[in-house]
């Protein structure tokens, strides 16, 4: 009953009180607007061996950063345990847990052999004194401890939220360094949090906007390495990158993957002119989808591949329109004041993402993909370029500083407009791609 | 980045040029009258430095618009009337937009720019496999304040010279 009335309340912003049912098992409502941040504890994981130790309580505080990063969950500090987690069976003192208000807690154990890491957690509903789902055990290499930790977050954010997590997964993005006028650029990927970072080109050619393939295995993206920008499609796990021989004209960029991988639509200029087109990947063939004399770009699919919504200056000023994915009319969704750009629609199919400039500021935006109930998340300088986490709950995009110094920086927020907060880089960063849930 | 890193390799040989060939004096005394002509430099009317510099290789546009105003026709007819008594160049004309835009919208607007600095040349006789274009969209900023003041002189459709004899 409480999920039917969600769903049919999804969109709406209610300012009800974020407490979850008093009888039912504890659960966080994304949709009525949570205000405060459900209290947990991740005490650190029990390490079985000397050699677990550094892992169990690295694991642990990363866990608990992903659920403190959502906004969602507050961390209860060491500080106020009562009780000591000392063995992963050893029943759990519930009591000491309610008394420091722990709505939730986290408990979990760390096992090394060789190379070979296991992690096993349980996730407890404190006031039922209930497990929330049944234990559980991730192994993987110790390589790959981020990755089990980020696992174990994603359990128990969708135990908690009845949503599926975004933990374990990647952001491709630009690696910004140097002054505007001199601006280096590098195709870059790293875990959704900033951490692995890998170089995928060096900054000898101008990079623009990855895009993931929809299973995380490729990436296209726009280089100027031949002198003009032309859409390139590169293996992520072998770096490997072919170009796209995009056919009738010498620029062509702002491609995006259809949901099932098999082709691409894109932008490509001839006579100065920017209209889209799709390529089959297999056959290389490309067909024309618009054909006006305005500057149609930023194309997305819809999740079940039958829509595009994209970007035309078609009507005098840039806005959003939807048409059949294999072209024909296209319906304008965008009404407000200002200029709309760069629209992306959402993994659940429901919201359309997309940068707004008005009155010289920089917004980045959601509304319907019938464009009723706009609401503005951002507000700066410039901020431009939005993609979807996994889940469709976090946006992140570019924001850049102004003036002489100005800076690209990628940012997160949440599709509440709370929780907005910088995403770690080494060097600046923009136009993210934030790829599916790792398998 | 190629076409540009020649375009700085010529520009480094004209002054190569006229460091080692003359009197040093020349060189601050700015673009002599006095008959004596540097190949290659400012001084030279068949230089891409003086393409460059007296002609102008460059013709601005207003916000979000890629129609030449009066004064870009002229400076293009100036680049017209160089391209037609100097038939060995070819060009690239670049496109650019400043940042107040997303980088798709902008890409697509500096190739309309650049567009319509080529077709005006080849209104004016210059045959068009001599001209090439390409949009560098908001990435290639000369100017790099926040204001009006940088932003009229980055969105700009520069003629830049490519190969040549001299090349």
């Amino acid at each position: 009953m409480m999920r039917l009335l969600t769903s049919l309340l999804l969109g709406l912003t209610l300012l009800a009180a974020p407490v979850h049912a008093q009888n039912g098992p504890l659960r966080l409502e994304l949709d009525q607007g949570i205000i405060e941040p459900l209290p947990f504890a991740v005490p650190n994981f029990v390490p079985n061996g000397q050699a677990a130790t550094q892992y169990a309580n690295d694991i642990s505080r990363v866990i608990a950063a992903d659920l403190t990063g959502t906004g969602l969950f507050r961390e209860i500090s060491s500080d106020a345990f009562i009780s000591r987690v000392s063995s992963f069976d050893a029943p759990v003192q519930f009591a000491d847990w309610k008394a420091i208000n722990a709505e939730a807690l986290v408990t979990g154990a760390v096992s090394v052999s060789g190379k070979r890491l296991t992690v096993q957690f349980r996730v407890w509903d404190v006031f039922s004194g209930q497990e929330l789902g049944n234990g559980l055990q991730f192994s993987g290499t110790t390589e790959g401890w981020r990755r089990m930790a980020h696992k174990v977050a994603d359990q128990v954010y969708s135990r908690v939220t009845g949503e599926g997590g975004y933990f374990d997964s990647r952001v491709a993005f630009v690696s910004e360094s140097g002054p505007k006028d001199q601006r280096q650029k590098r195709l870059a990927i790293m875990d959704y949090d900033g951490a692995n970072v890998q170089y995928l080109t060096d900054s000898s050619a101008i990079v623009l906007a990855p895009r993931f393939s929809p299973t995380g295995d490729r990436l296209l993206y726009t280089s100027y390495e031949t002198g003009q920008p032309r859409i390139y499609v590169l293996d992520v796990d072998r770096v490997r990158r072919t170009e796209l021989n995009t056919q009738g004209g010498t620029m062509s960029f702002s491609p995006r993957f259809s949901p099932d991988g098999r082709s691409i639509v894109y932008s490509l200029i001839e006579g100065g002119n920017t209209d889209l087109w799709k390529m089959d990947l297999a056959s290389g063939q490309s067909v024309r989808l618009t054909n006006t004399p305005a500057i149609e770009t930023a194309p997305s699919y819809s999740p079940d591949g039958s829509q595009i919504v994209f970007e035309s200056d078609r009507s005098g000023t840039p806005q959003l329109y939807i048409m059949p994915a294999n072209g024909g009319e296209a319906t304008r969704i965008s009404f407000g004041a200002g200029r709309y750009g760069t629209p992306v629609w959402s993994p659940r199919g429901d919201l359309i993402a997309f940068t707004k400039q008005n009155k010289g500021r920089f917004h980045i935006g959601v509304m319907r993909t019938d464009g009723s109930e706009e609401r503005l998340l951002t507000s700066s300088f410039l901020d431009e370029g939005p993609t979807w986490s996994p889940n469709g709950r976090v946006i992140m995009f570019t924001r850049e500083t102004q003036g002489a110094s100005g800076r690209a920086t990628l940012y997160s927020v949440d599709i509440s407009g709370r929780n907005l907060r910088p995403v770690r880089t080494p060097d600046g960063g923009s136009d993210p791609s934030w790829g599916p849930l790792q398998n | 980045m190629n076409v540009l890193g020649k375009v700085i390799a010529l520009g480094a040989l004209g002054v190569m040029a006229a460091c080692t060939n003359n009197d040093p004096s020349a060189l601050g005394g700015g673009a002599g009258g006095n008959g004596s002509i540097v190949p290659g430099s400012p001084s030279d009317p068949r230089s891409p430095a003086y393409f460059q510099q007296t002609v102008g290789d460059r013709v601005l546009f207003a916000v979000d618009q890629s129609t030449l105003s009066p004064q870009a026709q002229t400076v293009l007819q100036g680049q017209a009337d160089w391209l037609l008594a100097n038939p060995d160049f070819v060009a690239t004309i670049e496109g650019h937009a400043d940042e107040q835009g997303t980088r798709e919208y902008n890409l697509g607007l500096g190739a309309k720019r650049a567009n319509a600095a080529r077709e005006f040349l080849i209104s004016r006789g210059v045959a068009g496999n001599r001209l090439t274009t390409v949009s560098y969209g908001k990435e290639r900023p000369i100017e790099i304040c926040s204001t009006e003041e940088c932003y009229s002189k980055n969105r700009r459709a520069v003629t830049v010279l490519t190969g040549s004899t001299l090349g």
